[in-house]
């Protein structure tokens, strides 16, 4: 597309055959003469124009990237942070020590479980929610449509702030329901079996939205004729639901899949707010023990290894999924 | 004969009708079984909001009552004035929103501008400029925060409002929908103007940025969203409470260990407070965000 704006701009608006243009010798010259100038201005103009990008992306993501990777092989404490230069190599210590920390272990499973059961279920939920609203519904639809996507444009702090108080034992919403039918509810965040999956039902609730959203565009993007022929021949709504809704659906399942998914490996506002990692470890996410290395303890080296070493996993699970989830036929 | 003749088209007639009928009938049903269901669905997602919105205004002895008390007995301003003498919510909601306002204006400037050349401008390195941008999409931010924090002490920009602003002052996602919109200006209208004489700039500014203000509108609305929900960060960078944004003020409240009684009132009265001016952006703009957010997924 952009090949062809610089190559013949004039060709493409005017619609004239090539050869009318390249007998118009009189005009010709000049003109190849002046789009050169025009490419030449163009270099300069692309460098001006992303010059202001590219500074703050060098400093704040690029220089960032690289340095936490140096870190990750040095001693990087406290002190250093008003004199980085002194800081010293320490090779592959904070690798083999992190292999070796239960505690490391233990979060890595803790962000496992968070992902392993909080993508699917963030995911299947935004789909049904969004078949549902896709579905024959006439009216309403706009309004089920934002009552479903208000949590996602929350701030988590407020949204954490407010569920520790839904899941109090004393005074919470779950237990006042529960206490109007005569059940009573256990202290969720006390508990070092439920406290995660409180924090996994509040993320999915939280994210649910985004994935209908997605979902709903790829759904209105079906033709309604595919649909029509698939009822002609007979297929009922489970088989239509199948064979084409899902398979449409495909390319937004991906790019769904790995957003969702690094978001939920990131995990770090929910427990943070709501349990602190505990309790006795059982909500201790990898991106929250690296918070706590790194800036409760000053173990900046030893953090910039953990992070680094998740870092390495996203990437590896993201092309895992794009490899697996991506559409077979093309 | 004519008995039979005149008896069938009626039972026809009476039998497609049933039919008709059936299918209605069921169709009204189906109607009938996704509106419960995504009623309950709705019910589920906005009660949190209910009961954050009701527990602000509720008396402590409403709070703590038993059996629960759901519509306050006594509507109260009693813990947004408690809540007032502990935080200077003023402060944090002037902080948040200057830094918001900011990080939006610089999305809106740095990346229309670099949309703009990848989308328009041929010239030396725009692929792997654009290779950069996917690329910085996928990277967490948690990768980054121990550099960034070391690199901001070494400005020595912590506990400035410098150091909330120019880390996110030009995201990946905004040059990312900006170029996507501008790639659909049409070329003719672009190259028209260069014949005219006008140069680069001109026709980004007056030409191009008029034709995408809707995107433009979509970036604004995100960005400012994110800034204002933004947490670890400024939680790491500020230390001043004169600084705190309204999320890292709320949460260092919420997780201080020696709150009196009482403060679930505060808390609820403090949530609400930082969730409404959102609530009521994204209810105002909604089609924006969902548009946008469509756009970015699927383009």
């Amino acid at each position: 597309m952009a090949r062809t704006t610089s190559v013949s701009p004039d060709d493409a608006s005017s619609g004239q055959p090539p050869e009318i243009d390249d007998a118009a010798t009189a005009t010709g010259p000049p003109r190849r003469r002046g789009r050169r100038a025009r490419l030449g201005t163009q270099h300069l103009a692309g460098w001006l124009f992303s010059t202001p990008f590219l500074a703050l992306f060098g400093t704040f993501m690029a220089f960032p990237i690289v340095a936490s990777l140096v870190m990750s092989f040095t001693d990087f404490g406290l002190r250093n942070v008003t004199d980085p230069l002194s800081t010293e190599f320490v090779g592959l210590e904070n690798y083999t020590e992190l292999f070796g920390d239960e505690t490391f272990r233990r979060a890595l499973f803790n962000t496992a479980y968070f992902v392993v059961v909080g993508v699917p279920l963030t995911i299947g939920l935004g789909l049904v929610a969004a078949v549902l609203l896709n579905s024959s519904i006439d009216r309403f639809r706009t309004f089920f449509r934002v009552g479903f996507y208000t949590p996602v444009v929350t701030s988590i702090v407020a949204v954490a702030v407010v569920w520790r108080f839904v899941l109090d034992p004393g005074d919470g919403l779950i237990s006042g329901v529960a206490a109007e039918f005569g059940w009573t509810t256990p202290d969720f965040l006390s508990s070092s079996t439920l406290a995660m999956p409180s924090l996994i039902a509040m993320a999915v609730w939280r994210n649910l939205g985004f994935p209908m959203v997605l979902f709903l565009a790829g759904l209105q993007s079906i033709p309604s004729e595919v649909r029509e022929a698939s009822r002609i021949d007979g297929a009922g709504a489970v088989q239509e639901f199948r064979k084409i809704t899902v398979p449409l659906l495909r390319p937004t399942m991906l790019y769904v899949a790995v957003i969702t998914t690094i978001g939920y490996l990131n995990v770090f506002e929910e427990p943070f707010v709501m349990t602190g990692g505990g309790p006795a470890d059982s909500t201790l996410t990898t991106s929250l023990y690296m918070y706590r290395e790194g800036f409760d303890f000053f173990h900046m080296g030893y953090a910039s290894a953990m992070a680094y070493t998740l870092f390495v996993i996203v990437l590896a699970i993201t092309l895992l999924q794009l490899r697996f989830l991506r559409d077979k036929t093309t | 004969m004519s008995t039979a003749e005149s008896t069938r088209p009626a039972t026809g007639r009476a039998g497609s009708q049933s039919t008709r009928e059936a299918a209605r009938r069921r169709e009204r049903s189906h109607k009938t079984l996704i509106y419960t269901l995504l009623s309950i669905g709705l019910l589920v997602m906005l009660a949190p909001f209910g009961w954050m919105a009701l527990s602000a205004f509720k008396t402590t002895e409403d709070l703590t009552a038993s059996p629960p008390v759901w519509i306050p007995t006594e509507w109260t301003l009693q813990h947004f004035r408690d809540l007032l003498n502990v935080l200077d919510v003023p402060l944090h909601f002037l902080n948040s929103t200057f830094v918001a306002v900011c990080v939006t204006a610089g999305n809106l400037l740095f990346c229309s501008m670099l949309g703009y050349a990848l989308a328009k401008l041929n010239f030396f390195g725009k692929r792997p400029i654009f290779g950069l941008v996917l690329g910085a999409l996928m990277v967490p931010m948690n990768l980054m925060l121990i550099p960034k924090f070391v690199l901001m002490s070494q400005f020595g920009l912590l506990d400035s409002y410098a150091a909330l602003i120019l880390p996110f002052a030009a995201g990946a996602f905004g040059v990312f929908l900006m170029r996507q919109f501008i790639s659909s200006v049409p070329d003719e209208l672009l190259d028209a103007a260069r014949v005219d004489g006008a140069n680069e700039w001109f026709i980004y500014w007056r030409i191009v940025l008029p034709l995408v203000k809707p995107a433009m509108a979509t970036l604004a609305i995100f960005t400012f969203m994110g800034s204002w929900n933004n947490f670890l960060w400024p939680l790491i960078v500020t230390n001043d409470p004169d600084k705190y944004t309204l999320p890292v003020a709320l949460a260092t409240f919420a997780i201080d260990p020696t709150k009196s009684e009482g403060s679930n009132g505060m808390l609820m009265a403090g949530a609400f407070l930082v969730v409404l001016p959102i609530l009521l952006v994204f209810i105002v703009l909604q089609r924006y965000f969902t548009q946008g957010i469509a756009t970015a997924g699927l383009k």
